[in-house]
């Protein structure tokens, strides 16, 4: 139990509050009002509502309760990560059957942010492969939460940011690999067009597409990047033996701020793109390089220095205008501050969660700096084109979106607040972002 | 190795357990309290995927009772004990010691009484079969005594000095005592306490054990850098550590 300063991955906000960890997460989310994994939550997520809210971390609990080599169930605690099953599971033909951006993060997280990934189109959210959830709810009692047991609870939870309970124990279902390799294609795009289109023509034929995109190139090169597929190699096609657990390296410090300027974006963006010399590249890829590619780098937010970055996603429907996301981009290449590393992505349809991010369209997501006024304008420019053209941002991610924007593109809201209220009325369990998007501060001054 | 460990639901023990189970080593776990042995146990089954059981026994540092019981438990499940493994111990800060007489208590009889205890049970076992590795975690904190770890620091000295003893009464008779000296290692045990410098997380810890484990080394301080580190504190002059705040 201790005091301590909190941030999520973003380091923007920052919120002292005490936090409670034990091996023993039933003990330790015994009259919490939050529970947090790894930090990997970009904004404030993972930070508690109130003054003298009381968090929880779940990483000390992190044991693997149940595992079913025949048919690749696994239910484990709370604070296991993505990294351990990735270590321990892939060399033995198993995989999570969706994954996020990096391998630090929770069971606890993926389910509460109900995380999606470069197979998105195809496999839907982690919550689709749910099967059962161990959870303390709001009223303290633990319970075993099914779609069957709980209908309302369980959809809730998936996607409800840790809002609706405190998640003990997951049981979802693994995918069976043919190899712990990939293959993989990428292509250098010229612009926007022609990377919408061949990221769709991807998503037709590959399990797994993502692309990258140069958001500081301007004019014709608006847009252009590179688009990047995947699928499980085959075991005639994969080397032999497993892929080795490669080197990492640290961030020492936090950069200066005049590091991260237009001029060094401009720099990295394009030797990101001219470092794919050929037109297109092909062959086995390395499955950490593949899903987790910034993870060898540790502490890599410091590079966005002491004040921290904001991440945005945002999922433009589909259907949406080819001139609105030309727009997007534009606000995005011409604003006071810009986006470091952009990746866009093919979305599928919406998943059981109530609060799930993804619906069938483009998702975008940006890393942008921390600047004060400047990068608030730019998510508010980003936030009305998103209210305009009917998306959704990512909760996951969020740190600066206005609660009148979020009412206007959360439709679901309402839902999810009548079965939070059903089970919490007092709402005992509350974080920053919930105070500051969900109207939670009125029902507080109100009850 | 057939090894038993006592203290594997926990921090560096849980650490070191699942690197053993992970490599293959047959495994049995001594701890307080039943649920949670049985958890611990299943993680690292499914950990190891051999197929192998890992069996569990109560065993109380607070109650010598339960020695022989475990212990007769574990060799009963494993056939021959290679290896016996002690990480349980209990940690509270000085000022929580000063104020609290039956938390003293417990930790002086846990730490000293207890694990010497258990020690003994545990040397007798592995003699009789021509003998076997005695790992147990001592610590940095009972190399010199200072302010902020009067009672623990010496409940550890005292641990350390037994260790030596065996060591040297027994080595010829084929026992291998390694004792284990960690510096502050990041687990629910230190949570809000403030790090000092070279602080450590428990999986390179964990690793260290194990070699030295594997490599029968009578002494390892872990991270290696508080060998250094505590000669140079050993050497301080006393009114140099009247005044220092560590």
């Amino acid at each position: 139990m201790s005091v301590r300063e909190l941030v999520g991955w973003g380091r923007f906000p920052r919120v002292m509050a005490e936090e409670r960890v034990s091996e023993d997460l039933a003990a330790a989310t015994h009259e919490v009002n939050l529970t947090r994994g790894l930090g990997r939550s970009y904004g404030d997520s993972s930070l508690p509502g109130r003054a003298g809210d009381v968090v929880a971390r779940t990483t000390a609990a992190d044991r693997i309760l149940f595992f079913d080599e025949k048919n690749g169930i696994l239910r484990a605690e709370a604070g296991f990560s993505l990294q351990e099953l990735v270590r321990v599971f892939l060399p033995r033909g198993w995989f999570t059957p969706v994954s996020p951006g990096t391998q630090f993060v929770t069971l606890g997280g993926m389910v509460a942010s109900d995380i999606h990934g470069k197979n998105h189109h195809v496999a839907g959210c982690f919550g689709e492969h749910v099967r059962a959830l161990k959870m303390r709810v709001p009223d303290g009692r633990i319970l075993e939460v099914t779609e069957e047991s709980e209908p309302d609870l369980f959809r809730a939870t998936i996607g409800g940011m840790g809002l609706t309970g405190h998640i003990l124990e997951v049981e979802f279902q693994l995918e069976a690999v043919p190899s712990p390799w990939i293959w993989g294609e990428s292509e250098r795009v010229a612009n926007l067009e022609e990377l919408l289109d061949k990221q769709s023509a991807a998503s037709e034929e590959w399990p797994f597409t993502v692309s990258w995109v140069d958001t500081v190139a301007r004019g014709r090169g608006l847009g252009r990047g590179i688009v990047m597929k995947g699928r499980w190699a085959t075991s005639d096609e994969a080397p032999q033996g497993p892929p080795k657990i490669g080197r990492s390296f640290s961030v020492p410090f936090d950069f200066p701020s005049w590091a991260l300027a237009p001029w060094s974006m401009r720099i990295f963006n394009h030797l990101y793109f001219w470092k794919h010399l050929p037109r297109r590249k092909r062959g086995i890829v390395h499955p950490q390089k593949f899903f987790y590619p910034l993870d060898i780098v540790q502490h890599w937010n410091r590079v966005y220095g002491s004040r921290g970055f904001v991440q945005y996603q945002c999922v433009l429907p589909q259907g949406t205008p080819r001139s609105v996301h030309h727009r997007f981009f534009e606000a995005l290449s011409q604003g006071e501050v810009g986006s470091f590393l952009s990746v866009v992505k093919d979305c599928g349809e919406e998943g059981k969660g109530l609060l799930s991010f993804p619906k069938a369209g483009v998702s975008v997501a940006l890393d942008i700096p921390m600047r004060g006024r400047a990068t608030q304008e730019l998510v508010d420019t980003l936030n009305e084109i998103v209210v305009d053209a009917g998306g959704r941002i990512y909760l996951a991610k969020d740190s600066l979106t206005r609660e009148n924007h979020f009412r206007a593109m959360e439709t679901r809201l309402p839902m999810f607040a009548e079965v939070r209220n059903a089970w919490d009325p007092e709402l005992r369990l509350m974080s920053a972002q919930s105070a500051r998007l969900f109207g939670d501060r009125e029902t507080e001054a109100g009850s | 190795m057939k090894c038993v460990v006592l203290g594997a639901t926990k921090g560096i023990g849980r650490g070191v357990a699942r690197l053993m189970a992970e490599r293959g080593d047959s495994l049995f776990l001594l701890g307080r309290n039943p649920s949670d042995l049985a958890a611990t146990a299943k993680d690292l089954e499914a950990r190891s995927g051999s197929g192998g059981t890992v069996g569990t026994a109560a065993c109380d540092l607070l109650d010598s009772s339960t020695f022989e019981t475990a212990l007769d438990q574990a060799e009963k499940h494993l056939g021959h004990v290679d290896a016996i493994l002690v990480t349980a111990g209990l940690f509270a800060t000085q000022d929580d010691l000063e104020q609290d007489a039956s938390l003293r208590d417990r930790l002086m009889h846990a730490n000293f009484c207890g694990t010497i205890g258990f020690c003994e049970a545990a040397k007798d076992r592995l003699l009789a079969k021509g003998g076997g590795r005695l790992c147990v975690l001592s610590s940095v904190a009972g190399e010199r005594g200072r302010k902020p770890i009067v009672i623990y620091g010496a409940t550890k000295a005292g641990l350390t000095a037994y260790l030596n003893g065996l060591d040297a009464r027994h080595h010829e008779n084929g026992l291998r005592v390694i004792v284990v000296k960690p510096g502050f290692v990041r687990t629910t045990m230190t949570e809000g306490l403030k790090e000092p410098p070279f602080s450590a997380d428990v999986e390179p810890v964990a690793k260290s054990i194990l070699k030295a484990i594997d490599k029968e080394q009578a002494e390892v301080y872990v991270p290696g850098i508080w060998r250094f580190v505590m000669t140079a504190v050993r050497a301080l002059p006393r009114g140099f550590m009247r005044k220092a705040k560590f």
